[in-house]
């Protein structure tokens, strides 16, 4: 691994880490706005978390 | 009945065990005694942490108790012979000018330099060895390396023979599938005896419930869900319990095999394409409500996101799986330099945590490539009523 593979993977992971971050903090805000869509909710914000997991570790491979 | 399965599954261990013993006896005898000797290094764990994360010809219980598997190779005709006829041949190399490399016969009292030496696994009876994970037709002196650019190895003189085998993953495989099969074999025949599941079925039942009302219906629809059903079932099923095998010290990483996700993949892949709808074209090759040349636009984007699609299931399993299997025997690593009782608590303690976290992450990944599968069928059986 050279130093730009290690800065890029570096960067890769602040950034999906504040994608995910945000997203789990709007879920949150959304669910203590109403406990009855928690389920919902839920499901969403699983598979948006997953989807920018998924756009992370593509770009953790390629560098 | 319960009894009667503890006895069976101590007869296998028994047997495996006889079989891994057996095996040892004669593949430690050529070994140097000073190897026992060495300490644990950073590079040890490095090497060890690689090696799991590959697939084997051998199933390994213990350090150094292999039970040899099958393998299954197309050389001019099937070949099946067993790995057990495998003996690890240590040989140095030597660089010709042109930088090909040709292997020598390392003797014991030979001393080469660390990156100057390298192995493969030679048959006894038979003239295959097995380099890198290849099996090739050749033994070590036959065998011509050559460097390319980036200053890697890479075999010339053979190439690698088409390999059947059935190894480490293949057979992990097979077991969980026979043990889901036995699972959901039990949970059907007691809904014969009335509504209420019995033994391991109680635990079955509310998730293939929770599937099917939190997942198919919700995604797919009332009208369509059910043809998707044993489909999503299956394959939650199976990537839970292989993920779960993976927990685990048996040493095995199945979904950590891109392989086996690219398959898995492949078959969503294959249903969301040949179930579609017209709608469901429609929108790939002319998207209502747009402008003409927008449709030309999009059409190539859609396409190709029909295949990224299936291409984020595959790489997302494999590679949470694969990272957490990494980082988890990292820190397994990490307790063996512990050089006080404080750290070693503290690395224990970490392991467990992260040991009960990749628990959930079983369930996670598994729950959410069901989850991606349902949405991607869901989309190709929408129905839309009106233009937009």
């Amino acid at each position: 691994m050279t130093i730009p593979n290690i800065v890029g993977a570096g960067l890769i992971v602040i950034g999906a880490g504040l994608g995910i971050g945000k997203i789990g903090g709007s879920a949150m805000d959304a669910i203590a706005r109403q406990p009855e869509a928690t389920s919902k909710i839920q499901t969403a914000m699983i598979i948006a978390a997953a989807l920018i997991e998924g756009i992370g570790f593509a770009a953790l491979f390629a560098a | 009945m319960r009894r009667k399965f503890s006895l069976l599954a101590l007869l296998f261990i028994l047997f495996i065990g006889s079989v891994a013993f057996a095996h040892d006896n004669h593949s430690h005898a050529g070994e140097h005694p000073e190897a026992l000797a060495e300490k644990d290094t950073p590079e040890k764990v490095k090497g060890f942490i690689k090696h799991h994360l590959k697939d084997a010809h051998y199933f390994e219980l213990f350090h150094g108790v292999k039970m040899p598997l099958p393998i299954i190779i197309w050389d001019e005709g099937l070949k099946v012979f067993s790995s057990g006829d495998f003996k690890k041949k240590e040989v140095k190399e030597a660089r010709a000018a042109d930088s090909t490399i040709t292997f020598q016969k390392l003797g014991i009292n030979d001393t080469v330099a660390k990156d100057a030496k390298d192995y493969l696994y030679e048959s006894q009876t038979s003239g295959y060895s097995i380099f890198h994970g290849k099996i090739i037709a050749a033994k070590h002196a036959d065998i011509q390396l050559k460097l390319n650019k980036e200053g890697k190895k890479k075999l010339v003189s053979h190439s690698a023979l088409l390999d059947f085998s059935i190894t480490k993953t293949v057979l992990m495989t097979f077991i969980i599938c026979v043990l889901l099969f036995l699972a959901f074999r039990g949970l059907s025949s007691s809904y014969r005896k009335g509504p209420i599941p019995s033994g391991f079925g109680r635990l079955l039942e509310p998730l293939v419930l929770f599937i099917r009302d939190d997942i198919a219906i919700p995604n797919i629809g009332e009208k369509h869900y059910k043809k998707y059903m044993s489909y999503l079932l299956t394959v939650f099923f199976f990537i839970w319990f292989v993920n779960l095998a993976g927990m685990t010290p048996l040493g095995i990483n199945i979904t950590g095999n891109i392989a086996i996700t690219l398959s898995l993949a492949l078959i969503t892949y294959l249903i969301t394409q040949f179930t579609a709808n017209k709608s469901y074209w429609g929108h790939i090759f002319w998207m209502p409500g747009v402008p003409v040349p927008m449709k030309f636009v999009l059409m190539p984007i859609e396409l190709l996101g029909t295949i990224i699609k299936p291409f984020s299931l595959m790489i997302r399993l494999y590679a949470n799986i694969t990272a957490g299997h990494v980082v988890l025997m990292s820190l397994i690593g990490l307790v063996f330099f512990a050089s006080n009782l404080f750290s070693f608590g503290a690395f224990f303690g970490l392991t467990l945590f992260l040991g009960v976290i990749e628990l959930l992450v079983a369930f996670l990944q598994a729950y959410i490539f069901t989850m991606l599968t349902a949405l991607y069928f869901g989309a190709a059986v929408e129905e839309h009523h009106d233009e937009h």
